[in-house]
């Protein structure tokens, strides 16, 4: 029966076409919105992953309980020997220090007193050390506007924007002024050795990025650090093992009743990242589900044009003695068929527009500049397997609900007056 | 009849009160707490969550518009010095060399970590040039009858909107102060002890400020060496006498 209906479905393109292309459209705009909702989803969490959270984070508690403060007076001390530890223990991520601090930047004039200043929030990582990878995490080669990376001690980088609000050249020495760790008045000059722009607004607005080392020397936090961020070797945020390895390490080095005693967060217990990836995951279905109703109203508009259309067939098929439940079975059958071809082709072509813009993905960096959340500059879709199957769902699901509806039609034509309708 | 009631009761309360009137207090307390100028050595003692520290310093002050404070040590401060002019804040640094203006809301940042801000620093106006006063009750504190004055900022650009403050009734002399803003909010708490008689005028040597929204408990503020109305040279209010 299916090779006859295949056979009609094939000879008879006005039966067949409109809903294929009706599938196909929509499974094409479920399979690449899908992929590419999926892949704006994993580029915010991986952007503050990247800058903020870490795949894990290390934090003492009492830093972690007032951590929008950055107070580095909580900060976490000796972090060698616990960078040692990390790495011997979780030889599986890349574990790297960094340092948080707020304050006010200042630009002296000649004579050495205030030209001009603004706020500033400085973020010290690893720059200097040979083999570091935390300047290409940070993206911070591609956001220099000009300069060049920090080379050597009390060298830095700031916003593009203050050194252009304040004058500030490449070579030009200004002062960071804040508090140690101590709370006692920290002033660090600095070379000026490039300016960056992020695309962030807090961030562009007063960022200096220094070496680690020059701000453990300035804050008086030798050994010292805000926070340690854990990176999995592959690049990709798992939780299962995320939690595996939070709750080992919890348990080894979390001190009861002592508020300087390390606690590592995962990157969804941070930021709301949780309820983002939640989302994330929640989005082929939603995309999927709104599909699958969008199209069958279509298709069941179709499939009540296809009825008439098809009106004096069904009559003829009905005098020749063929059950109405047969009619109707053949026609789910039929839309079945068309809702296998429709998503074959909709997948190939949303998988062909996802893979593109996986490759090339879409810069949105001008209309971002002046959003003070961690976004990325370019959005690119991913490419998962889900999405090899998930277009199957909604394309097939809609052409047999929209059959369905419109083929009880056939259940209200009556066998006595078939004659009549039928003028023979 | 219980608005009559509480009529009759607020004028007994307020029949009971016998003493000076509220801005006459104040300007006892003002006449201890101000001077032409002054000299004075302290020490700081900034209790921290790890750890505490004592900040030593030599401040002279001329009126409430001069200010200059020379930091003596730990060797991290040692050579910090701060110059207050009208409210113009500078603050020397010879670790860069640099002098850096204070200014805006970084006022209001803690000084060295303490309970105390630049703001509170700078802020040396009499306290009848920014409050209006009225008297609020007595009470004991530590053995030391006290009245109690609840102060209304009448200027716009007073630190704090409000303030409670308890003057010991013999000495003219705050024991106690509580600063709020204009939301009610508690801010800062001071308690002042150790008063003792310096050149004819009664002065609290020893201050515990507490920041209530900060944690720890609180900086100590020692006052070693008083000296009132002395010679100071003018030279020390510029900032030449900053990197000096």
């Amino acid at each position: 029966m299916i090779k006859f209906l295949v056979k009609g479905i094939l000879r008879d393109k006005s039966r067949s076409l409109l809903p294929v292309i009706v599938v196909a459209t929509g499974v094409f705009l479920t399979v690449f919105m899908s992929g590419f909702l999926k892949g704006i989803f994993n580029d915010v969490t991986e952007v503050n992953a990247k800058f903020t959270t870490g795949h894990v984070k290390i934090l003492t508690k009492a830093y972690a309980e007032n951590k929008d403060q950055m107070p580095n007076d909580l900060a976490l001390m000796d972090v060698k020997k616990l960078l040692n530890q990390l790495k011997a223990d979780y030889p599986d991520m890349e574990w790297v220090e960094r340092i948080h601090t707020g304050g006010l930047l200042d630009v002296p004039d000649s004579s050495g007193e205030t030209r001009g200043q603004g706020q500033a929030i400085g973020t010290a990582i690893d720059i200097l050390s040979p083999g570091t990878n935390e300047v290409e995490r940070m993206n911070i080669k591609k956001s220099i506007v000009k300069g060049s990376l920090p080379v050597r001690e009390g060298e830095a980088l700031i916003s593009d924007d203050f050194a252009e609000r304040f004058g500030v050249s490449i070579g030009e020495k200004v002062t960071l002024f804040g508090s140690t760790m101590n709370g006692s008045m920290m002033f660090k000059n600095f070379v000026v050795c490039g300016t960056l722009r992020f695309g962030n607004s807090i961030l562009d607005r007063g960022a200096i990025f220094m070496d680690i080392q020059d701000a453990q020397l300035a804050l008086d936090m030798e050994d010292g650090a805000s926070e340690v961020l854990g990176y999995f070797k592959d690049g990709v945020y798992d939780d299962m093992k995320a939690k595996q390895l939070q709750d080992s390490f919890n348990k080894k080095y979390g001190v009861e009743g002592d508020e300087f005693s390390p606690v590592m967060f995962r990157l969804v217990e941070q930021e709301g990242l949780g309820d983002y990836i939640k989302l994330a995951d929640s989005a082929e279905a939603i995309m999927a589900f709104i599909f699958v109703i969008a199209m069958s109203l279509v298709l069941w508009n179709t499939g009540l044009l296809g009825g008439l259309r098809r009106y004096s067939e069904f009559g003829v098929r009905l005098a020749l003695g063929e059950e109405k439940k047969h009619i109707y079975k053949t026609t789910i059958y039929e839309a079945i068929l068309i809702g296998i071809i429709g998503s074959v082709f909709g997948t190939g072509l949303g998988l062909g527009a996802a893979f593109y813009m996986q490759a090339y993905g879409l810069d949105i960096s001008s209309i971002t500049s002046n959003i003070g959340m961690m976004l990325p500059s370019v959005y690119k879709a991913e490419v998962t397997p889900v999405l090899f199957y998930i277009g199957f769902f909604p394309g097939v699901l809609a052409t047999v609900l929209g059959s369905a509806l419109a083929g009880f039609a056939i259940y209200k034509r009556k066998t006595s007056q078939l004659f009549h309708e039928l003028e023979v | 009849m219980l608005k009559a009631i509480i009529m009759f009761v607020s004028a007994v309360l307020s029949m009971s009160f016998t003493g000076p009137d509220a801005d006459e207090i104040l300007n006892k307390v003002d006449q201890n707490m101000s001077s032409k100028n002054r000299i004075f050595e302290s020490e700081m003692i900034i209790h921290g969550r790890r750890s505490s520290r004592t900040i030593t310093s030599i401040s002279y002050s001329v009126g409430n518009k001069q200010s200059f404070t020379e930091y003596l040590s730990p060797a991290r401060e040692q050579g910090t010095k701060m110059l207050k002019l009208s409210n113009q804040l500078w603050i020397y640094s010879p670790s860069t060399d640099r002098i850096i203006q204070i200014s805006g809301h970084m006022l209001r940042q803690s000084v060295m970590g303490s309970d105390l801000s630049y703001e509170d620093m700078m802020d040396d106006r009499k306290l009848t040039e920014i409050y209006s006063a009225k008297v609020a009750g007595n009470e004991v504190i530590n053995e030391r009858n006290t009245y109690i004055l609840e102060l209304i900022a009448k200027v716009d650009d007073a630190s704090y909107y409000s303030q409670k403050i308890w003057v010991d009734t013999e000495r003219f002399v705050p024991l106690k102060q509580e600063m709020y803003a204009r939301s009610g909010q508690l801010l800062k708490r001071i308690t002042l002890s150790d008063v003792k008689q310096v050149q004819g005028r009664w002065f609290p040597m020893s201050m515990i400020f507490k920041d209530v929204l900060k944690d720890g408990s609180g900086t100590e503020f020692r006052i070693t060496s008083a000296k009132f109305d002395q010679v100071i040279p003018d030279y020390i209010f510029s900032k030449a006498a900053l990197k000096q």
